[in-house]
């Protein structure tokens, strides 16, 4: 990103510059987590042994991804794993 | 021409009067004056010059504080000692101090306007070239990012697009007021953050304010911030509650507010944009977030922006400003704890005591209809509805004190479990008459369109221990 714009801030500045990162959930009990491939190879190898370690840990996952990583995920996978999963985990291997 | 003095012009080829003067700048360099020519337009203007200087970016005619060309300045060891400006003989003789400069050309024209004060380029240049002295911190954005969507992101929207605040338009808005950036307003809640006028106007930026509106947008915020108006309150409330702001005086005229046709519903930017501008700067400033503070079970539409003009154009009605205390001709603002629109239907009803009567009716209605003593209502009387009391010469304090008594019920209909509710009073109240309202609960505000035999409910907020503890209040909007 080139930072050659600006807007000023509407608020009284008592947060960071930077937005906070949604904070993570206490436990991953009962939630769906999304394994979403970016689309190097390797990858789907990786996903396979991490979601075997979470299966054994009873939480139900989801698989996703896009296509390739040269391009962003479409609305469409978006929307999908904002309506079926809790927690995403995107991954690459190289 | 004695050493260490040096000359500078401004021009424009668009100007006569650049035109004119041309072969005068060409004698001056060719006679070895130390001389700079800044054109604004055409670095090739004047023709035959050596060394002009492109200045269509404006920078140094903006740092010379240029407003008319051709502009002639005189330094002398490096400061400007005159200047003048346009075509005067005597004038550029007397800076140049060469006795018989331009001799057989005309003794007078006028210049042209600068391009560097064209409108709109102000605020422009003065971001660009100098400083535009705002204290909020930036926020950067990529060039390939939609400054639109970087506002959604940061949640600084109440759900539509705002526009992005940019130094340009801060220092266009802040042109609307007299009152300075750094004034601070008060503590907004529920965070009781600091407000100042330029927090504010950055908020109005973003809800699309013109800068003749941030007086009123002001005069609004000070309203909401009298302890009275009980602003977390409103915010907080699980109620349908939010601020409505209701606008008098001249004001509403001369920034184009609509207080007929459709007053209460879309289409008119000043309308729209100032109550919207209140709310946001409660989000942004004070932190009020539905889901957080905001706790509305359901809310109302009138929480993005709930804002119109009294209809003031009958010499015989008295202003609700005036009625509240203020003089005819002083522009106010007016807040009051409301929420939506409740319809109110007679087609019927042709005399003042059959109209305030069933007006009645419809007020009973707000909340519950069992529920009395502690309501406050806004009665917006379209032009139809209205004429029927005008044509039976009844005034603003006549038509509220027959209402109110209308309003007035046996409390043996609305105590707890009587009709077959359970909603109602208490038992005790079955053998007293029962006002629905406080005795100065109902404020009437005149506006809508001249169809329609429709007026409008606006119900209050349901809190308060007492009349005293929870208010409107009305503030005048000073510039």
């Amino acid at each position: 990103m080139t930072a050659m714009n600006w807007m000023r801030d509407p608020t009284p500045e008592t947060s960071p510059l930077k937005r906070a990162r949604l904070k993570p959930p206490p436990s991953l009990d009962g939630k769906t987590v999304a394994l979403f491939d970016i689309g190097k190879a390797k990858t789907k190898e990786f996903l396979d042994r991490v979601e075997m370690r979470l299966h054994e840990k009873n939480i139900r996952t989801m698989r996703t991804g896009k296509p390739t990583n040269a391009k962003i995920a479409t609305p469409e996978i978006l929307q999908e794993v904002a309506e079926k999963a809790d927690v995403v985990l995107i991954a690459l291997s190289d | 021409m004695s050493t260490g003095v040096s000359l500078t012009v401004f021009a424009k080829r668009d100007c006569p009067t650049c035109q004119l003067v041309a072969p005068v700048l060409r004698t001056l360099a060719q006679g070895g004056q130390a001389l700079k020519v800044y054109s604004q337009d055409d670095p090739t203007f004047p023709e035959q010059l050596p060394g002009v200087i492109d200045d269509r970016e404006l920078g140094e005619s903006f740092r010379h504080g240029i407003e008319i060309v051709p502009t002639l300045i005189r330094y002398e060891n490096g400061k400007e000692t005159t200047r003048t400006e346009g075509w005067d003989i005597n004038e550029w003789r007397r800076v140049t101090g060469i006795a018989d400069l331009g001799a057989g050309m005309p003794a007078l024209r006028p210049g042209c306007g600068s391009k560097s004060v064209e409108p709109g380029l102000a605020e422009y240049l003065q971001v660009k070239f100098g400083d535009p002295g705002l204290k909020s911190r930036k926020i950067e954005y990529g060039d390939y990012d939609d400054p639109i969507e970087a506002c959604f992101e940061r949640g600084w929207s109440d759900g539509l697009p705002v526009v992005p605040p940019t130094d340009v338009r801060i220092l266009r808005m802040l042109q609307g007021t007299t009152r300075k950036p750094n004034e601070v307003l008060g503590p907004i809640p529920p965070n009781l953050a600091e407000c100042t006028v330029e927090k504010a106007a950055i908020n109005a930026v973003m809800a699309g304010c013109k800068p003749e509106y941030l007086p009123v947008v002001l005069a609004a915020l000070e309203a909401a911030l009298v302890p009275e108006f009980t602003l977390h309150g409103v915010l907080a409330t699980t109620y349908f509650s939010g601020p409505i702001i209701i606008v008098n005086g001249p004001v509403a005229k001369r920034i184009g507010m609509n207080s007929g046709i459709n007053a209460l519903g879309q289409g008119n930017r000043a309308n729209a944009t100032i109550g919207r501008a209140l709310q946001l700067i409660v989000r942004n400033v004070g932190g009020g977030r539905p889901g957080e503070v905001d706790r509305a079970t359901l809310g109302n539409p009138g929480k993005y922006t709930f804002c119109f003009a009294e209809d003031e154009s009958d010499p015989g009605w008295e202003p609700l400003s005036v009625s509240r205390g203020f003089a005819r001709g002083q522009s106010t603002v007016t807040l009051f704890q409301g929420e939506g629109v409740q319809g109110f239907m007679d087609q019927k009803s042709r005399s003042p005591e059959d109209l305030a009567r069933s007006l009645a009716m419809g007020l009973c209605a707000i909340g519950h209809p069992k529920v009395a003593q502690s309501q406050r209502a806004i009665l917006v009387l379209s032009p139809e509805h209205y004429a029927i009391f005008a044509e039976g010469g009844w005034d603003r304090k006549r038509i509220e004190a027959a209402i109110l008594a209308a309003t007035v019920r046996p409390g043996k209909d609305l105590v707890a479990g009587a009709q077959g509710v359970g909603e109602g009073l208490p038992a005790a109240f079955a053998d007293k008459q029962v006002p629905k309202f406080y005795e100065d609960g109902l404020m009437i505000v005149r506006a809508g369109g001249p169809a329609g035999l429709f007026s409008a409910i606006l119900p209050g907020w349901i809190a308060g221990r007492n009349r005293f503890e929870l208010q409107p209040v009305t503030k005048e909007i000073k510039p």
